[in-house]
Order: C-alpha cells, then sequence, then structure tokens
C-alpha cells in the first residue's frame, strides 16, 4: 500500500497527561509525526488534536483504533489532504537589508500575500498562513536570499464532512 | 458491610454538617465502598499516611505484606482472575512505584483488573527530583488502561471511583492513582459516590444484530466451522453460552492459553489449544477450515504464526468487545462487537443443529498423529529421566482436574497449559501476553486469597522461582495453602530448547546452578518434599494434594527436554513440527 499524507483529528477531554498517551502510540510504531497541534474546539471542554502524518492508510486506521481507545479521547478521525481544508502557518526572519536592495524579495511578498509583521533595523519578520505546498514554494524562494529564522506553526484542519462530536458526546451520557 | 460504613459516616456527616476526614482515610473508604476487602503492597515514606489508616481499620480491610512490590501487583492478579474482582496494589513513591511497572503491562496485555495505588512526594516538591520522586504516571502510561495523579485530597473519591470503575468495565486492564503525600494529610468532606459512567468512555459497544444474522447464516451454511476462544469469554462471563453454541452447532473448538478452562478439558467438541506449542489439530486444521468464528480472543502473533498463511482459505467471524482489536491482526470478514456473553446470546437462536461429524474426525485423526508421536512419550514415558508432563497428569488425577493451576513461563507453563485438565472456568492463571517470570508464586497466593475453598497448584520452572521466591516469606506467614511445584531442569530450559533448535545448541547462560530449594522451603518452615525418582513421584503428589498447609514439592526432571509440538517463529500454523 502506498504512503500518504493524512490529518488525524482526536477530540478529547482537556486532560493533562493525554498528550503523552497519544504520543505514545505514535511513538511504539515508530511513526514520525510531521505535525502536531492542540487547540479548545467548538465544543466547550473539548479539546481537539491535529496531527499530520506520512504512513500508509492501513496503519492510520489501526492507529486511530489505538487513539479511540484511550479512555479521554471522545472520537478520532483521519483524512486525506482532500477532504479537509487546511492551513499552517509560518514566520521568516530575514535581514533588513534585502528587504530594500532586493526588488525579488518584495515580489515575493506581494505574490505570496504575505504580511509584514514587523521591521527594525537588523530583520524584518513575515508572516504567512497557506497550505503545505504554499509555505514550502515560498522557502524554496526566500532560502537563497538568506532566512535568519524559519518556524512554521502545526497544521490546523477542518473537514469537509461533518462530524458529529455532540451527538456522540449526547449517546456517551445514555 | 463496607458500604453501611460509608452510609453511617454519610449520615452522621448529614446530621453533624461537617465531618472531615484525611485524604489518607478517604482512601480505606473509597476501597471499602467499592468493595475491597485484600489489599497486597510494601510501605514506605510517601505512602505513610495510608499504612496509618490501614492499621486503624485492619478488622475490615486485609493488607498482605508481600516482599517486592512486583510480588504485590502479581498477587493482585492472581487475586483478579481467579475472583473475577478488581485486584488492589499499593506502594510507595520512586522505587515502590518503579517495581509495580511489570506487574501493569502484565495486567495491561493480559487485560486483568486492577487498580494501583501510589505515594508521591508532596506536590510542592513535584518535579525537583525531590528524595524518592518519579514521574510514575509518565512511566507507567503505556502500561495502563488509565493513570491519574491526585494533588488535592478532595479530588480522592471521583478519582478513585472512575478507577474502580475504568479498571472493571469493557475491556479490563490495570489503572494506576498516585497520590501526593500532602493529598493524603489534608483533610476534606468526605462522600462517595459510584462512577456510572466516563463521558468519553464507551466500554461495551453496542452489537450490530444485522452482522450477527449474517455471522448465523454463515454458521450455517458451513462444512468445515471452527471456533477458537480466548479470555474473553471468561471476562464476559458467556461460559455457558459457548459451550452451547459448540454443542448446538456441533463445532470443534479450540482455546488459547487465556481461553483455557472456559470449557472443561475433557468436552468432547473440545480439540486443544492453538499456538506455538498448542496442539497438531487445531493448528493444522485452521488452514483447513471454511469459517473461522474467533471468541474473545486477538489474533496474538503467538497464535496466528505467519499472517501472510494464516487462514487464508476461511471466513472470519470475530466477536470483540474492543473495536481497535478488529482487524488488527487478521482481517474479519463480519466483526462482531460487543460483550460476549450478550453477543453469542443474539446468535444463538439463529443458529441450526448439526454434528458436522466428517469434519470431526480429521481433528480425530491429527490428534492419534500427535498422541503417538508426542503425547504418550510424554505423559507415559518409559525413559528413565522424569518429563514434566507426567507430574501434570499426577496432579490432574489427584485433584479430579479439578485444581487451580498457576504458571510461570518456559516449558513447564507450555507442558501444563498443554497437559492440566480443568472441570471449571477461572481455574487456569498465566501470563499469558507478557510472559513474565516470577509471576506463578506471587500470583499463586493471590489466587488461593480469591479462591479459598479451591486447591491452588503453581507450577514454576527452576529459573523463574527465584525471580520471586522472596514470597514464600507471605505463604509461610499467612499459612497459604498453595502447592508449590517446581519443575527443575536446571536449565532456563525454554531459551536452552530454542538455543538447541535455532543457535546450534550453544547454551550462553541458561545452565543453572541451583541452591538447595527444599531447604529453602523449609527455611521458611514450609513442609517440602524432592522428588527425582518415577516411583515417588505418585504418593509425593497425592500425599501434597492431600495436605491442607502449603506445600513445596521439587521433582527433578529431564534436563534436555524439549516441548513440542512447536510452530517456529515465522513459520505457518500449518508447518506445526511434532518433533
Ligand atoms: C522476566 C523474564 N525474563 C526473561 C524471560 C525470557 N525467558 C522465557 S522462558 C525462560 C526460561 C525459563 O526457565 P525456567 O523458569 O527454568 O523454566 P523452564 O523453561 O525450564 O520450564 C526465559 C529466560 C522472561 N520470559 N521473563
Amino acid at each position: 500500500m502506498e504512503k500518504k499524507w493524512f490529518t488525524i483529528s482526536i477530540y478529547s477531554e482537556n486532560n493533562v497527561g493525554l498528550l503523552n498517551r497519544i504520543s505514545g502510540i505514535f511513538l511504539k510504531r515508530h511513526i514520525n509525526i510531521e505535525s502536531l497541534n492542540v487547540s479548545k474546539s467548538e465544543i466547550q471542554d473539548v479539546s481537539k488534536f491535529t496531527v499530520v502524518v506520512f504512513m500508509e492508510e492501513e496503519l492510520a486506521r489501526k492507529v486511530v483504533g489505538q487513539i479511540e481507545k484511550q479512555i479521554e479521547v471522545i472520537k478520532a478521525y483521519y483524512h486525506e489532504d482532500d477532504d479537509t481544508i487546511y492551513q499552517e502557518s509560518v514566520l521568516f526572519k530575514i535581514a533588513s537589508n534585502l528587504l530594500f536592495d532586493e526588488r525579488q524579495i518584495q515580489n515575493i511578498i506581494k505574490d505570496s500575500n504575505a504580511t509584514i509583521v514587523t521591521v527594525s533595523r537588523d530583520f524584518f519578520v513575515l508572516a504567512k498562513t497557506g497550505r503545505k505546498h504554499e509555505i514550502d514554494e515560498m522557502y524554496q524562494q526566500l532560502a537563497p536570499f538568506g532566512i535568519m529564522q524559519f518556524v512554521r506553526s502545526g497544521r490546523i484542519a477542518v473537514t469537509k464532512a461533518e462530524m458529529p462530536i455532540s451527538s456522540i458526546l449526547a449517546a456517551f451520557k445514555k | 458491610m463496607s458500604t453501611q460504613i460509608i452510609k453511617e459516616k454519610k449520615t452522621e456527616t448529614a446530621s453533624k454538617t461537617t465531618i472531615k476526614i484525611s485524604g489518607a482515610e478517604a482512601i480505606i473508604h473509597c476501597l471499602l465502598a467499592e468493595g475491597v476487602d485484600l489489599i497486597y503492597g510494601y510501605p514506605g515514606g510517601a505512602i505513610m499516611p495510608v499504612y496509618d489508616e490501614l492499621y486503624k481499620f485492619q478488622d475490615k480491610l486485609t493488607h498482605i505484606l508481600t516482599r517486592h512490590e512486583q510480588g504485590a501487583t502479581h498477587a493482585a492478579q492472581g487475586y483478579a482472575r481467579v475472583s473475577g474482582r478488581v485486584g488492589v496494589a499499593i506502594a510507595t513513591s520512586g522505587p515502590g512505584a518503579t517495581n509495580l511497572v511489570t506487574g501493569l503491562a502484565d495486567a495491561q496485555i493480559d487485560s486483568t483488573p486492577m487498580v494501583c495505588i501510589t505515594g508521591q512526594v508532596g506536590s510542592h516538591l513535584l518535579g525537583s527530583d525531590a528524595f524518592q520522586e518519579t514521574d510514575i504516571v509518565g512511566i507507567s502510561t503505556p502500561v495502563t488502561k488509565w493513570n491519574y495523579q491526585i494533588t488535592k485530597a478532595s479530588e480522592i473519591p471521583a478519582i478513585m471511583a472512575k478507577a474502580f470503575y475504568i479498571a472493571k468495565s469493557g475491556r479490563p486492564g490495570p489503572v494506576l492513582i498516585d497520590i501526593t503525600k500532602d493529598a493524603q494529610f489534608d483533610t476534606f468532606e468526605f462522600s462517595y459516590e459510584k462512577c456510572k459512567g466516563v463521558r468519553s468512555y464507551n466500554p461495551v459497544p453496542k452489537p450490530d444484530l444485522t452482522k450477527i444474522s449474517q455471522a448465523a447464516q454463515w454458521i450455517n451454511e458451513a462444512k468445515k466451522p471452527f471456533i477458537v476462544y480466548g479470555q474473553g469469554v471468561i471476562l464476559g462471563q458467556a461460559e455457558n453460552e459457548l459451550k452451547e453454541l459448540v454443542e448446538k452447532a456441533g463445532i470443534p473448538a479450540a482455546w488459547t492459553i487465556l481461553g483455557l478452562s472456559a470449557m472443561d478439558t475433557d468436552h468432547s467438541l473440545n480439540v486443544g489449544m492453538v499456538g506455538m506449542h498448542g496442539n497438531y489439530g487445531p493448528n493444522v486444521l485452521t488452514n483447513e477450515c471454511d469459517l473461522l468464528i474467533a471468541i474473545g480472543m486477538r489474533f496474538d502473533d503467538r497464535v496466528t504464526g505467519n499472517l501472510a498463511t494464516y487462514a487464508k482459505q476461511a471466513k472470519v467471524i470475530h466477536f470483540e468487545i474492543d473495536p481497535a482489536e478488529v482487524n488488527k491482526n487478521v482481517k474479519a470478514d463480519v466483526a462482531i462487537l460487543g460483550n460476549a456473553k450478550e453477543t453469542l446470546q443474539l446468535l444463538l437462536p439463529k443458529i441450526k443443529e448439526n454434528t458436522h461429524e466428517a469434519w470431526h474426525s480429521e481433528f480425530k485423526k491429527k490428534y492419534e498423529i500427535e498422541f503417538n508421536e508426542v503425547i504418550d512419550k510424554e505423559i507415559n514415558p518409559t525413559k528413565d529421566g522424569l518429563t514434566m508432563a507426567e507430574v501434570i497428569k499426577e496432579i490432574n488425577i489427584a485433584s479430579n482436574n479439578n485444581a487451580i493451576i498457576v504458571t510461570d513461563v518456559g516449558q513447564h507453563q507450555m507442558v501444563a497449559c498443554r497437559y492440566a485438565k480443568f472441570n471449571q472456568t477461572k481455574s487456569n492463571v498465566t501470563s499469558g501476553g507478557l510472559g513474565t517470570m516470577g509471576f506463578a508464586l506471587p500470583a499463586a497466593i493471590g489466587a488461593k486469597m480469591g479462591a479459598e475453598d479451591r486447591e491452588v497448584v503453581a507450577i514454576i520452572g527452576d529459573g523463574g522461582y527465584q525471580m520471586t521466591i522472596q514470597e514464600l516469606g507471605v505463604i509461610f506467614q499467612h499459612q497459604v495453602a498453595v502447592k508449590i511445584v517446581v519443575l527443575n531442569n536446571d536449565h532456563l530450559g525454554m531459551v536452552r530448547q530454542w538455543q538447541e533448535l535455532f543457535f546450534e545448541r550453544r547454551y550462553a547462560s541458561t545452565v543453572m546452578v541451583n541452591p538447595d530449594f527444599v531447604k529453602i522451603a523449609e527455611g521458611y518452615h514450609i513442609e517440602a518434599k524432592r522428588v527425582s525418582d518415577r516411583k515417588d513421584l505418585k504418593s509425593t503428589v497425592q500425599a501434597m494434594m492431600a495436605s491442607n498447609k502449603p506445600y513445596f514439592l521439587e521433582v527433578k526432571v529431564e534436563k534436555e527436554d524439549n516441548v513440542f509440538p512447536m510452530i517456529p517463529t515465522g513459520a505457518s500454523v500449518s508447518d506445526i513440527r511434532l518433533k
């Protein structure tokens, strides 16, 4: 089976220690987590993990099964990129002189819809939000000029299909 | 009795408005409210407030001081496995807590309900590498069903209630609760309510009726159906339903090592054990059946051998409580989620009566081959050296197949599980999934305390015995009337067997130079005998079984015997070797 990118979404109780349990499931199977984001969800007191991994679908299914087994996990899903709407955020720190001396950099900023967060004497900071490949492209374009610092957030994603967490929670109560 | 106390306490609280108790006392009340009357453990600084309360509550809650915390966990497991109740173990922080890890891992993989309580340094010291501080919650995370650290006394009732609920519900497992010392000392207003559910946790999935109908149709149509049952039958109390299914549909049934004793060993439709050292027929015929019905078992790799060749010709029906087990190793054509008792009850009315005689005779033919090649030589040996199997046979005879057999890990374990006979459920206690040497002696203590009216016989190798031999102290102190049988081959037998078969007889560190086991037992004031001659075996086993006290028996067995049949690692179940 071929490997693909999967976004694993986990709805859970907001509990200390759960991150440890979930990351342990990936660790045991030697799965590299490409990115990880944890935040509040649309439901009060329910957290959402968004984990990006590159693996075979069969394994994704098994991993989701193991994750759902954890007591505090309400529900977990895996999705291919096409089934989600997702974004990542990124910050580039670049030497200030380049902003004025390199026309090309000004074009990259314009074309990529990046915003300038701050400019100081020594450096300026660019922020961009977008899909993985857009961010990869921008990185490729800027790299030749020299990037002082580069940092990228975990992916956040919503799915095209419904995730009926509220009704699952209601069913648990019964 | 125990719940009574809680009620009294509550009414007292109501009338006098505030009755505050310490966290440590609250823990005792929680245990009593959960019906616990026996716990195993070992004290130390960080759990002393709880021990102080145990002293006061001695008449209601018995604490057994094991000689090592690992012993406490295995004893709690043995107790849980035969009684069907939750086993409880307790330890101090740091080394006390880390010594619980093996038992937790063992209970996790064998689905044994257990609650472990550990003391922890004061909450103001957490994370400071304080004396005897260990992140036991972090350490035990991969080997517990759930765990939690309590830092406030007021959290105790709700967390303890949740711990017991999680440990015993659905697919059972071990839970660890770590309690800081200040939470044990602080006082609060106590009230207790049993946990009835956890929002995010669905312990028993609802059975799907259309799948049950599909399964029934396939069972009714099958020419060569075959059942493999595991511990899920015992945990789900589905023994009667299993028997009814087997008898009504006339399906040959085989057990996994943890499924053993769910059905009478001698039942005419019970055809033996599957797996690495299982029986010839069930293993070979797994690859000839047209329908494989797996009930409460998880297709462990020691059962399936090479997955690429496992039961490929058969449709597979999997009865399972844990959704994560479905399609994990073997793809199920129909998976029936739920408690085995419930799902089998739904299935049974849809099943047609059948006998499958021709198919049965296949198993009989294979049994004859195995009997002639292996079994006869093992239980009726003609060579001088004693075999492990003949010892088990004598125990069967002396106990009328009615003993609880607790085994350690190694050759003796496989031999015991192959030859021991059972006529009652929950009678086979062994470390299946983790294969923990040192399990049997403490587990036998727990088993005897969990089923006082039954005979408990521990079968142990000379290697594993010495891993927890100190628990003889508990047996002596409390006069726990277990029968300890050490099958001494002066080797780490199972490893030696592998060395012989797969490492050209290079016996690296598997020869054991052993002490005088009889003297050691006598040192603990336990009656002890050694048998090295066949003529003494029967009478000594009978004397042992007739005794109502703890008894130690060492049998000097053949040093280099091997356990057969055997499926070498990675081989197919149909390539099982008879020699
Ligand atoms: C704690 C632990 N360490 C190591 C092993 C690996 N192991 C499996 S069987 C075995 C040999 C057991 O020897 P013994 O207890 O004498 O029993 P026998 O096989 O001779 O019956 C060993 C070392 C294990 N299962 N558990």
